[in-house]
C-alpha cells in the first residue's frame, strides 16, 4: 500500500483524528496524527488486515522547536510496505500515548525518548531513564539544553 | 526530581532464598560494560533487569554539532566490530536526500568490504559465543582468520578497525593491486575454518546440550520486539533487507538466506541462533566471489560532489542489513550542513531489550549463553 | 612384607628420616606443580596454533617461575566484611588436603611416604578436605559469585565421589588389599597385568576386562570432575561465576588454589596410574623394572594422565549444572554399579 492509500483508509476510520500526509521529493512520505487518538490508530495499523503494521522499525524523539514530535517508523512483515506517523506535543504537556503494548520494542525507544527528550508517555509501564544516570537531570537533546557544569557537585572539566 | 523511579528491589517481597546478583558492568561475559541485575533462585533466574548507559558518548548530541562528512567517524564506533557495515546506511541515507547516482565500481567495493565485515563480525559472535560455553579453543581459530580480513580492511583504509572508508558518492580511496586474491584466500581459510568448528564446536554433544532448546525465542515475540539479523531469522523468519529491500546491487547476486530450521533443539533457540552466523558466512563468501568476478575494472571510486554538503530541507530513513540486524539511522535536515536530528536506531539496542522476555526461568549459565547468542555490542546499545 | 621406604632402610627411623619423608613430596609437588603449569601453557598454545609464553628463558621454560614471583610480590586483599579467619585459612586448608593425599603414594617399589593399609581408604578420605577448603573460601569470601561456587563444587564432589569410589572398590574386590603398595606390586610383569587388563590372571579374566576399562574410563571422568577440570569446571566457570569460589582471592593465597589444583591433579592421576595402569611397574616384564625406573614409569603414567586432562581442557565446552548432575547420578552412577557387581561376580565364581 502506498501512503496514500493508508492515508485514506486511516481517515475514513478515524476521520480528524488524521491530520495531514506530506509527500515531498526529498522526504520519507508521513501521515502527521492527533496524539489524542495515537493508540487506537497504531493499534488499526497492526491489526487491520490489509496493514499489518507488525514490525517497529524505529521511534524517535525530536526538538521541533515550540513543540516536541514523535515519529514512528512502521514496517509490515507480510506486505512488506512502510508507512512512517508523527505527531506533536506542546513542551509544556509532553504527552503522548505509550504504544508499548502494540510493539514490545516501543518500551527501550519510549524510555530513551523520555530520557533524551522528556516525552512523557502514557501508560508505559516503566518510563525512567535509560542511557543517562538514573538521577540526571534536564533532556539533554531539546536544542534549549544547557550542558551543566557540576554533577553530583563536581565540577565536571571540559 | 519525584518522576524518577528508582529499579532498586523492595527486598522485603523476596523470599529469602533468592538472591539478587550484578552481572556486570564489570563481568568477563557481558561482551562490554553491560549491566544484568538477575534475580535466581538457587540456580533458575526468575528475573532480568537490565541497566544501559555505562558506555553512553551522547552520539546523538556530538551529531548535532558536526557536519555530515565529519559524522562518519562518530559512526564507527557505535557497532565497532562491523564498522564498514555501520558507515553503508548513513552514506546511503545522505546520497538519498542529494539525488547521488554512485559509480558501479563503488557499489562493487562497499558490497565487498562490507560482505568481508560481516564474515569478521559473525567470527566474533560465534567465537564468544563457543567461549560463553567455556569452548576456548575455537575463539582463537577465528581470531586467526579475522586478522587476515582485518589486515585486508587495514590496507584500503588505513585503519584496522574504525575505518572511516565511506565517503558520500563514493569511497575514500580506491582498491589496492592483489585486493582480489587476497579476498580470495579469505574466502578459502573461511571456508576452512568453519568446516573444522563444525566438529569441533556446534556438533560437540556437550555445546548441543548446552545451548540447544535454551533461551527460545518465538516468532511472533521476536516480530513484536522488531528483532532482526541473526536473532529474527534463528527464530525462522527468512526477513534479510539485502533480499527483500535490495538496496546497492545486491539484486544481482545470488544468495540464500539462512533460517533456524530446529535441525537441533527447537528453532528460536541460541544454537539456531548461532548456526545461521555460520551459515551467513558461507553466503557472505559467495557474494565476495560473485561481486569479485562482476566488479568493473577500471572507474572512478569518486563521485562529483561539492566539498561542503547541504543536504535539502527534509528526513530520511534508512535502513541495511547490518551483520547484527537492521541498523537503522533517521536524519532530520534543515538545509544547512549540520543535521537537526541524528537518530540511530541500534541493531543491539532493539535485539538486547528482549532478553528479559527470553531468559526468565532458565538456569543462570543459560543466561550468559543467551546473551552471547543475541550478540550484542555495547557501543551500538549505548551510542 | 618388605620394607616400602628406602629411607627407613637405609638410615633407620629418626627425626631426620621422617623430615626428609615428608619434604620429598613437598619438594615433588612444587616442582611438578611449576612443571605442569608451563604444560599448561604450551599445550593450550599448541592446540590454538600459538607459540605461548617465549620471553622468559629460553622457550619461555621460566614463565611459571615468574607467574609464581608474580603472584608472592602481588597485594593479599582480604574483603572488608570477609570472615577473616576462614578466608585466610581456606586456602591453606585446600593445599593440605592436596598435599595429605601424598603419604600414600607409591613413588616407586622402594619409595612410599607412608605405606599404610588402608591406603585407598585415606586418599578417599583425605580428598574431602579440599571440599572443606572450597566451602569454606567460598562462604567466606561474602561474594555471591563465590557463594554460588562453592554450592556447585560441594554438590558436585559428592555426586562424583560415588562413581570413583566403585571404580576403586572393584579394585579392592579383585585384590582384596587397600594397601596402594600392594596392589602396584600385583601388576607386575608386563602391561597385561594391569587392572585396566583385569589384572594378573588366567584366560578367565577375559571376561573382566570389557569392565575394568570401563570402570577405568569411569574413574578417569570422575576425577576431572573432582578435581574441577573441564567440561566440569562449573565451581569456578569463568563465563558465569568470574572466578567462582576463589574469585576475591589474590596474590599468595590465589597461588595456594592453584597450586592446589594442580597437586589434586597429578593425585587423581597417580591413583588411576597405581590401581589401573600398573602404578610404577614397567609395561614390558622385567625390561627397565627396578626401583629407579619404578619412579620413572610412576611419572610417566601419571603425567600422562595430566596431559590428557590438559587437553580436554582445551578441547571441550563446560556443562551447566543440572547436565553435570545427570551425567553424575544417571549415568557414571549405574555404569559404575554394573561394572561393580560383575567384577564382584567374577571375583566370587574365582
Amino acid at each position: 500500500m502506498t501512503a496514500a492509500e493508508i492515508f485514506e483508509k486511516l481517515g475514513s476510520e478515524f476521520g480528524s483524528a488524521i491530520l495531514s500526509l506530506t509527500e515531498e521529493p526529498a522526504t520519507d512520505s508521513f501521515i502527521t496524527v492527533d496524539p489524542a487518538q495515537l493508540f487506537d490508530i497504531c493499534h488499526t495499523l497492526r491489526d487491520e488486515e490489509s496493514l499489518l503494521f507488525d514490525y517497529m522499525m524505529s521511534l524517535s524523539a525530536l526538538d521541533l522547536g515550540e513543540n516536541l514530535g514523535v515519529v514512528y517508523h512502521l514496517y509490515s512483515m507480510t506486505h512488506r510496505h512502510k508507512i512512517v506517523i508523527k505527531v506533536s506535543v506542546s513542551k509544556e504537556n509532553p504527552v503522548v500515548p505509550s504504544v508499548e503494548r502494540i510493539w514490545r520494542t516501543a518500551d527501550w525507544h519510549e524510555r530513551e525518548a523520555y530520557d533524551l527528550l522528556g516525552v512523557k508517555f502514557d501508560g508505559h509501564h516503566n518510563l525512567i531513564r535509560i542511557l543517562l544516570p538514573y538521577d540526571w537531570e534536564g533532556y539533554p537533546l531539546r536544542k534549549d539544553y544547557v550542558t551543566p557544569d557540576t554533577y553530583h557537585d563536581m565540577k565536571v572539566p571540559y | 526530581m519525584g518522576e524518577i523511579k528508582r529499579m532498586d528491589l523492595e527486598y522485603s517481597q523476596l523470599d529469602s532464598d533468592r538472591m539478587r546478583i550484578n552481572v556486570g558492568p564489570q563481568h568477563p561475559s557481558t561482551h562490554g560494560v553491560l549491566r544484568l541485575e538477575v534475580e535466581v533462585d538457587g540456580e533458575i533466574v526468575t528475573e532480568v533487569v537490565p541497566h544501559l548507559g555505562y558506555l553512553h558518548r551522547s552520539f546523538e548530541k556530538h551529531c548535532e554539532k558536526l557536519n555530515y562528512q565529519q559524522i562518519i567517524p562518530f559512526i564507527d564506533r557505535m557497532d565497532y566490530i562491523s564498522a564498514m557495515n555501520n558507515e553503508w546506511p548513513y552514506v546511503m541515507a545522505l546520497e538519498k536526500m542529494l539525488d547521488i547516482k554512485v559509480p558501479e565500481k563503488v557499489e562493487y567495493i562497499r558490497v565487498i568490504v562490507a560482505e568481508l565485515n560481516r564474515i569478521a563480525n559473525h567470527q566474533i559472535a560465534v567465537a564468544t559465543f563457543g567461549m560463553d560455553a567455556g569452548a576456548f579453543t575455537p575463539f582463537l581459530y577465528y581470531f586467526r582468520d579475522r586478522e587476515a580480513i582485518i589486515s585486508i580492511l587495514e590496507r584500503l583504509s588505513g585503519a584496522r578497525l574504525l575505518y572511516n572508508y565511506f565517503r558520500v558518492g563514493g569511497m575514500a580511496a580506491d582498491i589496492y593491486p592483489g585486493f582480489k586474491d587476497d579476498c580470495l584466500n579469505v574466502v578459502k581459510q573461511v571456508r576452512k575454518t568453519n568446516a573444522e568448528i563444525m566438529k569441533l564446536l556446534i556438533h560437540n554433544s556437550i555445546f548441543i546440550k548446552r545451548s540447544a532448546n535454551v533461551g527460545i525465542l518465538t516468532p511472533e515475540v521476536a516480530i513484536n520486539y522488531a528483532c532482526s539479523g541473526p536473532v529474527l531469522r534463528g527464530s525462522g523468519v527468512a526477513h534479510d533487507l539485502r533480499r527483500d529491500e535490495p538496496y546497492s546491487v545486491y539484486d544481482r547476486f545470488d544468495f540464500e538466506i539462512p533460517v533456524g530450521k530446529g535441525d537441533v533443539g527447537v528453532v528460536g533457540d541460541c544454537w539456531n541462533r548461532n548456526i545461521v552466523r555460520v551459515h551467513e558466512m558461507e553466503q557472505s563468501c559467495r557474494i565476495i566471489e560473485q561481486a569479485l568476478a562482476q566488479m568493473p575494472e577500471t572507474g572512478d571510486v569518486k563521485a562529483m560532489i561539492p566539498k561542503r554538503i547541504k543536504l535539502p530541507k527534509g528526513e530520511v530513513y534508512m535502513r541495511t542489513e547490518n551483520p547484527k540486524g537492521d541498523l537503522g539511522f533517521y536524519i532530520v535536515s534543515n538545509g544547512t550542513d549540520k543535521p537537526e536530528r541524528m537518530k540511530a536506531r541500534g541493531t543491539s539496542f532493539v535485539n538486547l531489550s528482549v532478553i528479559p522476555e527470553i531468559s526468565k526461568g532458565y538456569m543462570f549459565a543459560d543466561l550468559i549463553l543467551i546473551l552471547g547468542s543475541i550478540d550484542i555490542v555495547l557501543g551500538e546499545v549505548d551510542r | 612384607m618388605e620394607s616400602t621406604n628406602f629411607l627407613w632402610d637405609l638410615f633407620g627411623r629418626n627425626v631426620w628420616t621422617v623430615l626428609a619423608v615428608i619434604s620429598l613430596p613437598l619438594l615433588f609437588v612444587l616442582v611438578y606443580a611449576l612443571i605442569a603449569i608451563l604444560a599448561e601453557l604450551k599445550i593450550s598454545a599448541w592446540i590454538q596454533e600459538r607459540l605461548g609464553p617465549m620471553r622468559t628463558g629460553p622457550w619461555g621454560i621460566l614463565q611459571p617461575v615468574a607467574e609464581v614471583i608474580k603472584l608472592l610480590q602481588k597485594e593479599d586483599i582480604t574483603p572488608d566484611q570477609s570472615s577473616k579467619l576462614l578466608y585466610n585459612l581456606a586456602p591453606f586448608i585446600i593445599f593440605t588436603g592436596a598435599y595429605a593425599a601424598f603419604a600414600v603414594i607409591p613413588f616407586s617399589s622402594a619409595f612410599v611416604p607412608a605405606g599404610i593399609d588402608v591406603g585407598l581408604f585415606y586418599v578417599f578420605a583425605i580428598g574431602s578436605i579440599s571440599a572443606m577448603g572450597i566451602v569454606m573460601g567460598g562462604w567466606a569470601s561474602n561474594n555471591k559469585y563465590s557463594l554460588m561456587g562453592a554450592m556447585r563444587s560441594i554438590s558436585q564432589l559428592i555426586s562424583y565421589e560415588i562413581p570413583a569410589a566403585m571404580a576403586i572398590l572393584s579394585v579392592v574386590v579383585l585384590t582384596s588389599s587397600m594397601n596402594m603398595q600392594e596392589i602396584s606390586s600385583m601388576q607386575s610383569g608386563g602391561f597385561w597385568n594391569w587392572f585396566i587388563f583385569g589384572g594378573p590372571g588366567g584366560w578367565s579374566k577375559l571376561w573382566v576386562i570389557p569392565f575394568t576399562i570401563g570402570l577405568t574410563i569411569i574413574y578417569f571422568i570422575a576425577s576431572l570432575a573432582e578435581t574441577n577440570r573441564v567440561p566440569f569446571d562449573i565451581p569456578e566457570g569463568e563465563s558465569e561465576l568470574v572466578a567462582g569460589f576463589h574469585t576475591e582471592y589474590s596474590g599468595m593465597k590465589f597461588a595456594m588454589f592453584f597450586f592446589a589444583e594442580y597437586a589434586n591433579m597429578f593425585v587423581v592421576s597417580a591413583i588411576l596410574t597405581t590401581i589401573f595402569l600398573g602404578g610404577w611397574n614397567s609395561p614390558f616384564g622385567d625390561f627397565l623394572q627396578g626401583p629407579w625406573w619404578g619412579v620413572f614409569w610412576f611419572i610417566l603414567k601419571s603425567f600422562f594422565i595430566v596431559l590428557l586432562q590438559i587437553w580436554i581442557r582445551w578441547t571441550l565446552p563446560r556443562f551447566r549444572v543440572d547436565q553435570l548432575m545427570h551425567v553424575g547420578w544417571k549415568v557414571l552412577l549405574p555404569l559404575s554399579f554394573v561394572c561393580f557387581v560383575a567384577i564382584s561376580l567374577f571375583a566370587m565364581l574365582n
